[in-house]
Order: structure tokens, then sequence, then C-alpha cells
């Protein structure tokens, strides 16, 4: 399955300062779907590089990252439930606190 | 003798321009309070000459407030068809409170000065340091070393003396936030830290305020209205706050100017759009700004959370919100100190003027810089080597074969005379780097305390800070 992901607000440091990826990822095996679960399970085994406890927490996102799946918060398609399709667009962002 | 004398004289100048520096500011600042006087005189007697039919209630035939130099003033908002002589009016009557007055708060003040808000409340602890003025904008070197709500206040002044401008010189907390922002409509977050942004955001819950909140770091910037017509909080949206390393800060990692300055002038606008009733504020919905790839997108955020902590159905009370610990609660501090990590012994440590002595000594050693080498690129201690610490265990090998030359170089075989010092730039990550290297064997490793910024201050002052 195609998917574009995207990381910002400081999360990109951990994927080698690189924001975009246009990745294929395959559906799990014996499974029908993709959902959010199993994205983040093959985002950290494939895009981080290194301290991974920055990106997640159990088998979650980390507190003070906002995950959007076509530029609406997750929390409104069901969280790690959240079935993706084709050609969606994932951002992962840490919230920033500077100013 | 003469070196002695060319130090007094540049005291007594340095003495005399100071002096001169203060009462150039009082004057400017009684020559502001003074032409804000004579325009209300002169404003009373425009409309006592010229404009008779005005009524008791303030309101004048053409059905608004507006006198004729407000009229001429704001004329350019007023023809617009959408915001005019309404959204002006109401804009007039309401007050904002601009909570930091940095890369955030300089240009949201600037603008909410100019376009004719009633009252503008400011509220920050800092003074202006030199390398604040790079994007704090509304601050000049004249006020370098001084309270930075004084310099924006005269600033705001100087932009318009008919809005009223209120200094609150503290920082916020949880002892006097609710006598602050309670005296306002609308309140801006332009802090830099986690738990401010959890204080505020309980504090507008709690008395009812709506919240335009705004973050930038590096080249990117975030933005969003809270707490606005049944809409999220910022706690809805955060319930639990970051690990303390999510959060960094400007002064570690560094802002382009203008990147808090685009996020800045958008508070203003949310403000002055919640102020004037006009438009449709970001609730609901947060803007990502990326200055680097320019793009700006704008994503629907969750609604209203019934478990919220703050704003859900066991929401706050006045009391809980006095009594909660935000520091403690975020892990960070509320005033933005720099960490001071006390990770080894003394026996492992050295400071700045005793590894000055031992270059003077020339004593045989090598000198290992772990900061990021964009760092090192700004300045470095002449003979350091650069490793940054999160490379420092794979060039293990460089270090080794360092040590060994410069035992070469002194003649000696003997693994022990080399001296091996750390440093980096305030004296934290050169104690976790030692750590390291003690566990790596080389138990001989010590650290500088304070890093450059003591070497800069206790050895050399011409040394470069940033
Ligand atoms: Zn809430």
């Amino acid at each position: 399955m195609q998917l574009t992901l995207e990381f910002g607000g400081g999360l990109e440091l951990l994927c080698d300062s690189v924001k975009v990826h246009s990745v294929d990822v395959d559906l799990p095996a014996e499974e029908k779907k993709l959902t959010m679960k199993h994205l983040l399970a093959w985002v950290r085994n494939n895009l981080i590089k290194e301290r991974p406890e920055m990106f997640m927490k159990g088998d979650t996102v980390r507190p003070g990252v906002l995950v959007l799946v076509n530029d609406c918060d997750w929390e409104l398609s069901g969280q790690l439930d959240t079935t993706l399709e084709n050609k969606d667009v994932v951002v992962f962002i840490s919230t920033l606190h500077g100013g | 003798m003469e070196s002695n004398g060319g130090a007094d004289e540049s005291s007594r100048l340095l003495h005399e321009l100071q002096s001169l520096k203060d009462s150039k500011r009082d004057i400017e600042a009684r020559i502001s309070v003074i032409e804000a006087q004579l325009q209300q005189i002169q404003s009373n007697q425009h409309s006592n000459n010229e404009s008779p039919a005005v009524s008791s209630n303030g309101v004048s035939e053409f059905g608004h407030d507006l006198t004729p130099d407000m009229i001429y003033r704001y004329s350019r908002q007023l023809l617009l068809p959408s915001f005019g002589v309404q959204g002006q009016s109401n804009l007039l009557k309401s007050s904002i409170l601009v909570i930091g007055a940095g890369g955030l708060g300089s240009p949201a003040l600037l603008y909410l000065a100019a376009c004719g808000v009633g009252k503008l409340g400011m509220v920050d602890h800092d003074v202006v340091e030199l390398n604040n003025l790079h994007r704090q904008i509304i601050h000049g070197e004249a006020y370098i070393g001084k309270s930075k709500v004084e310099s924006a206040a005269a600033a705001c002044r100087s932009i318009n003396s008919t809005t009223e401008i209120v200094e609150h010189k503290e920082a916020l907390r949880t002892s006097n936030a609710i006598e602050i922002v309670s005296k306002y409509d609308i309140v801006i977050d332009a802090t830099d830290n986690a738990p401010s942004r959890y204080l505020i955001s309980d504090c507008c819950v709690l008395l009812g305020k709506p919240l335009v909140s705004g973050a930038a770091l590096g080249l990117e910037g975030q933005l969003a209205v809270y707490n606005y017509n049944g809409g999220p909080c910022y706690r809805c949206l955060f319930p639990t706050p970051p690990p303390t390393t999510a959060c960094q800060r400007c002064s570690d990692s560094g802002v382009l100017g203008v990147v808090p300055g685009v996020i800045g002038c958008l508070q203003a606008l949310e403000a002055i759009k919640l102020a004037s009733l006009v438009g449709e504020p970001l609730s609901g919905r947060m803007l990502l700004f990326d200055a680097l790839s320019a793009k700006v997108r704008i994503v629907k955020i969750r609604g209203r959370s019934l478990q919220c902590e703050a704003c859900g159905e066991n929401g706050l009370t006045q009391q809980q919100f006095q009594q909660f610990d935000y520091e403690k609660f975020t892990q960070s501090p509320l005033a933005v100190a720099p960490l001071k990590l006390k990770l080894l012994t003394s026996d492992s440590r050295i400071s700045s003027k005793e590894y000055d002595e031992l270059i003077k000594k020339g004593s045989p050693h090598v000198l290992i810089d772990v900061r990021p080498s964009h760092h090192y690129k700004i300045t470095s201690l002449p003979k350091s080597i650069n490793i940054p610490l999160a490379s420092l265990e794979s060039r293990i090998p460089e270090v080794s074969s360092e040590l060994k030359s410069v035992q070469e170089s002194n003649g000696t075989l003997n693994g022990s005379d080399a001296g091996l010092y750390v440093v980096c730039r305030r004296g934290n990550d050169s104690q976790r780097a030692v750590q390291l290297l003690h566990k790596l064997g080389f138990t001989y490793a010590k650290d500088i305390v304070g890093g450059l910024e003591s070497w800069a201050r206790e050895v050399d002052p011409k040394f470069p800070t940033y």
C-alpha cells in the first residue's frame, strides 16, 4: 500500500532529518486491512533510526505527538484502529513550546 | 599604571553612558505621556467643536461612537466591508492580554497596539538581552538589560497613545493568574515553555476566556484557538505532558527570527477576529507552518473531551487550579533557566580556571568538545577536537589515537601521562560524555565545569558566547 508519511516538530530528527517519506507498506500476514496500529510498528522498525522512546510509548505514540490522517486528528477516526487506504497521508508532529 | 588609568577612564565613560541612557529613557517616557495627554485634550476639543451631534450616551448621529480622530486613524479598516465600523467599534471596546513579550509576543503586541484594541495588557518577568533582538522585534538596543514589559509598553505607546497599555512585570503563576487574566476578554499565549502553556490554558478554562495559542521553534510554527465556543482546550488535545527531553527550547535548538514573527502576527489576527466578532476563529483546527518547505497546513483536531481534567465533566475548580503544581506536572520550570546537571564527583571535574593553568603549564592532554558540529563551527577552544556526544561511542578509536599521538610527541609512552578533558556549551553533555568514557575504560577523563560559558566568564571575557 502506497502511503506518504510526514514527520515534523522535531520528530524528523529521529529519521535522519528527512521529513517526507513515500513508502510502500505491505499488509500484515493474514490481515485484510492496514490499521494505524500496524503502521506505527512498521514506522518504528523501518524509519526510526534513534531514540524510539521519543516517538512511541507502549504501543502508541508518546504524549505530545499529534497524529493526523489526511489532515484530520486520528482521535476522530479511531486512533490505533484507524484503517488506512492507498495514497493516504499520515503526519506525525510533535507539539512545540518555544516562542 | 597606564593600563590602570585606561580601566578607570573606561569605567567612568561606561558610567556616564549609562546615566545618559537612563535620562534619555526617562525623557522619552515623559514625552509619550505628555503627547498622549495633549492628544486627549485636542480630541476632546475637536469633538466639542465639530461634533455637537454626540448625544449623552456617546453615540453620534452616525450610529457609532468613533471620534473623528479614530475614523482617520483606522480608516483603512473601516473601509473593509467585512470589518467596517462595527468591527472597529467592537475592537475598541475589547481587552486583550499577551503573555510573553518575546518572539511571538513582539509582533502580536505591535499589531494589537496599532489596530485599536481598547486595552492591551502584557505579562513578562524577563529582561531584554542582545541575543533576543533578532526575533523580539519590539525591543531595541537601548533596552538591553531592562524589563521586556517596560520596553514593549513604550513601543506600543509610541505607536498608539490612545490604547490603554497595562504592564504586568511578573511571571504568570497560579497565585496571580486569576487576578490578571480576569481583567481581559481574550488571552494570547506567547510563552516559551510547557508548564506555562498548561497553566494559561487551565486559567482560561476556569475564567471562560478564549485562548490564542502559538508556538515556534527552529523553522516551524503552530497556532490554534482553544476554549472558544464549546471547542477543545489545550488539555483536551494534550492530556499528558510530553517528556522533558521532547521540549526543545529556542536557546538550545535555535530559531529563525521571522518564524515566531509569522506565528505572532497570526496570533494577533486571530485575537482581532475574536475581539471584533469578524470571521471564523481557528477553533477545532490547528495551523502548522513549515518555513523551510514553505508549507502551511490546516488540520482538523478533536473536539472538547468530556474526560478532560480541565474543561470536562469533572473540571478543575479554582482551588484545585491554585494548588496545582505545573512545574512538577511537566517536570520543567516555569521560568526558563538552563539545566544544571551534577552527574560526576568533584574529582572527575576541573574548573575552567584550572584548565587554563594546565594549558599555561604545557601539560600534555587531549580536549574533546562534544557539542554538535554546527555549534563547534560558531566558536571553539584552540586544539580541541570535535566529537559530538551522539557519535562519541562509535568514535572512541579517534580518542585513543589522539591520546597516543600526544603521548608520543611528549616523549613518553606511559599511558597515564596525558590527560583527557571534555568540554561542551554549559557543562551538562560533558558530564554525560565523561560518564560514558569512564564506562569505556578512560577512568581518568574529566569534564570542564560550566563548559565554554564558564570559560568565557572566568578565563577569557572575549571568548564568544551564544
Ligand atoms: Zn479540555
